[in-house]
């Protein structure tokens, strides 16, 4: 594979015109933000059809993000787990150590196009902010991100590499100072600032165009996937397995997999602590549909529509919501939704550490532990594709201290 | 219109009636459990006695995208009790028996479509409620609602922005009834202290292309604001400094903090009645 993968074209017939994904997805905010989300499509379909932004786009992908990204044989954690052959999807090795970039490097490009000088992000790992600010300070643009004050604690590393780069960091102390109280006062702002500030969303939700252009800018991930597994094993997966918070880095590489009735797509959610309300962040297998941060999807809620708390031992995957489109997924049963409790994504952190050489963000550890479940259950002439999202060093503080515990 | 309550006016009967005075209404507007049931039940005569001509109730929610700090923090607190919805409305019909002027409802259609649309208005209706702000509703996907709103028997309230382009203005403007919601500004709930200089083009430009009255938000805390709003909008909507003379009496209990709301009416009233 020497060639990146064709970025920005949309991977899926949907959403419709009005951003739906089925009954889920749409435009569900005040009216101040309709102006600036027509903007964004409008310029999203003309870059999209523009071969110099793809010119610009790969270009950026190529030789600043090293894409494409490998696609590995784990060897020793196949053997292991004695079961199917899996291959790492290797997210990890991106420049800032995440997905997260591949999505705001094309928006940051469409920022430009938009004659806007201004980004702002929400964040809660901070993987998506430092991405963010990476890309503000590539294209010269002012960045300010909000992170809840309870995941500046937990993520203090990243919050220094943001500034490192120029951004500014606000602490938002409202709600739950977690990653929907961010995603909050990132929309506040732009209500007040749309003229000259892009919202830079990290995942595959809010209202239409966003759910659409995250997935998009994620695409190549499962073009890639696809290309590097038919050239080494001539042939497709028979599991896509990627953990699922917001759900972006799922979306990027289930989409190109969407239309193989032969793959089976998994994903993977943040099981917490328990099943109660307030213990986990399993929004697809536990929750409800509902309206979220400008799109229907499902949701984390109690019966009066209030959003609930949510908890998991990675940051990443702490949000009460999910893309409408795996919603929709979910729903027709295109994907399969589990989840993965903080424990055993431990263990799974633990797993790859030891069998690889290789940290996993807690995030992707929710996948290990899924395929660590699923690979014995499987022949050995069977394939498992781990979207590995992000890589750990960002998490090995927590880790310490959840090991430190038990 | 009909109502459950006898006494109670209907929205566009409220606006025909100030029309003919060539006169302003004035539309607090108010947490809903915030700081307790109690205050709620005490605001709302208040406020009527007070000039008040309609109430703007705000169900409190976890993620209200288009407030400032101080109505955030007042629907958090308001949470916090454990606040539900249907003691909201259980709070609302009693208040009916003694309040005559038009109560509207502002509530995220998160909450509605939670709660059940169906459910939702069935329960409005029989509280008194006349009419339902949707914040976060806007066409196209306010359209089917706004039907099923109107066939309820209550008002559809939207709301238009400075941005809001010329076609948006007249299909939301179709879709309303009772009246339009007019945001001063780009932005979120707070206060302000001058209106935007084009306000009153804006609004006069917007009234040219409907008979549905308009009513303007977000920023106004002063008479002044109110008066410079008269023979040009149908409305001003005050919120967040009526919340914030909520909290400063805080601990004075609900009759202290309704009358200290109804000083606020007369006060803003001051110079256009």
């Amino acid at each position: 594979m020497s060639s990146v993968a064709t970025a920005a074209k949309s991977a899926s017939p949907l959403p419709d015109a009005n951003g739906h994904f089925g009954q889920f997805g749409g435009v569900f905010v005040p009216e101040t933000l309709v102006g600036a989300i027509r903007q964004l499509e409008t310029e999203y379909t003309r870059a999209k059809n523009d071969p110099e932004f793809k010119r610009e786009f790969d270009y950026y992908l190529r030789e600043f993000v090293g894409r494409p990204s490998r696609f590995y044989f784990a060897q020793r954690l196949t053997e292991t787990l004695g079961g199917a052959k899996i291959y790492l999807k290797r997210e990890d090795l991106n420049h800032t150590g995440a997905h997260k970039i591949n999505n705001t490097i094309g928006q940051a490009l469409l920022t430009k196009r938009m004659c806007k000088k201004r980004v702002i992000a929400e964040t809660g790992a901070g993987q998506h902010g430092v991405a963010t600010a990476t890309a503000a300070a590539l294209f010269g643009l002012k960045c300010d991100v909000y992170m809840g004050a309870e995941d500046v604690r937990r993520q203090n590393l990243n919050v220094f590499r943001m500034k490192l780069m120029g951004a500014n960091v606000i602490e938002v102390h409202s709600g739950s100072k977690t990653l929907k109280d961010a995603t909050n006062e990132a929309m506040r702002d732009w209500m007040g600032s749309v003229e000259h500030t892009h919202y830079i969303i990290g995942s595959v939700v809010g209202p239409h165009p966003f759910p659409m252009i995250v997935r998009d800018f994620q695409s190549m991930i499962g073009t890639e996937t696809r290309a590097q597994c038919l050239e080494i094993e001539g042939r497709l997966p028979d599991y896509v397995v990627a953990c699922v918070g917001g759900g972006s880095n799922a979306a990027g590489i289930f989409a190109s997999f969407a239309g193989d009735k032969s793959v089976k797509l998994v994903g993977v959610e943040a099981g917490g602590l328990g099943t109660q309300l307030g213990q986990h962040a399993a929004t697809l297998c536990k929750g409800e549909p509902g309206v979220l941060h400008g799109c229907l999807t499902y949701v984390l809620q109690d019966d009066d529509g209030q959003t609930a708390i949510v908890h998991s031992a990675s940051a990443g995957l702490d949000y009460p919501g999910v893309g409408p489109e795996h919603s929709y997924w979910k729903d027709s049963g295109r994907v399969e939704y589990h989840s993965i409790t903080d424990d055993e994504a431990l263990e799974g952190f633990q797993l790859l550490a030891q069998t690889e050489g290789i940290l996993p963000a807690l995030e992707s550890a929710h996948a290990i532990a899924q395929v660590k479940k699923l690979a014995p259950k499987l022949g050995k002439d069977q394939i498992i594709v781990i979207n590995l999202s992000g890589r750990g060093d960002k998490d090995c503080q927590e880790v310490a201290r959840l090991l430190n515990r038990s | 219109m009909p109502s459950t309550t006898a006494a109670s006016r209907s929205i566009p009967d409220t606006f025909r009636a100030l029309r003919e005075k060539k006169q302003i209404a004035l539309m607090p507007f108010i947490a809903a459990g915030f700081p307790d049931l109690a205050t709620t039940l005490a605001s709302l005569p208040a406020i009527e006695q007070a000039g008040g001509s309609l109430v703007e109730v705000g169900f409190p929610f976890s993620d209200p995208i288009a407030d400032g700090p101080v109505i955030q923090e007042a629907f958090t607190a308001a949470l916090e009790k454990k606040l539900k919805m249907a003691e909201v409305f259980a709070t609302v019909a009693e208040a009916r028996k003694s309040v005559s002027i038009p109560l509207v409802s502002m509530v995220s259609y998160s909450i509605v479509f939670r709660y059940g649309l169906d459910r939702f208005l069935k329960d409005a209706k029989a509280a008194g409620f006349s009419g339902l702000i949707l914040p976060d509703l806007p066409p196209p996907e306010a359209e089917s609602i706004c039907d099923k709103v109107r066939s309820a028997g209550l008002d559809t309230v939207l709301l238009i922005a400075p941005t809001t382009t010329p076609e948006r203005r007249k299909e939301i403007a179709r879709l309303s009834s009772g009246f339009i919601y007019y945001l001063s500004i780009s932005g979120i709930t707070g206060e302000r202290d001058k209106l935007p200089a084009d306000l009153e083009s804006n609004v006069r430009q917007l009234k040219s292309m409907t008979d549905v009255p308009v009513c303007v938000g977000f920023g106004i805390n002063k008479a002044e604001h109110v008066k410079q709003l008269e023979g040009v909008a149908d409305g001003a909507i005050v919120g967040t400094a009526f919340v914030r003379r909520a909290r400063e009496h805080l601990d004075e209990g609900p009759d202290a903090i309704a009358k200290a709301t109804a000083q606020y009416c007369k006060e803003l009233l001051s110079l256009v009645r």
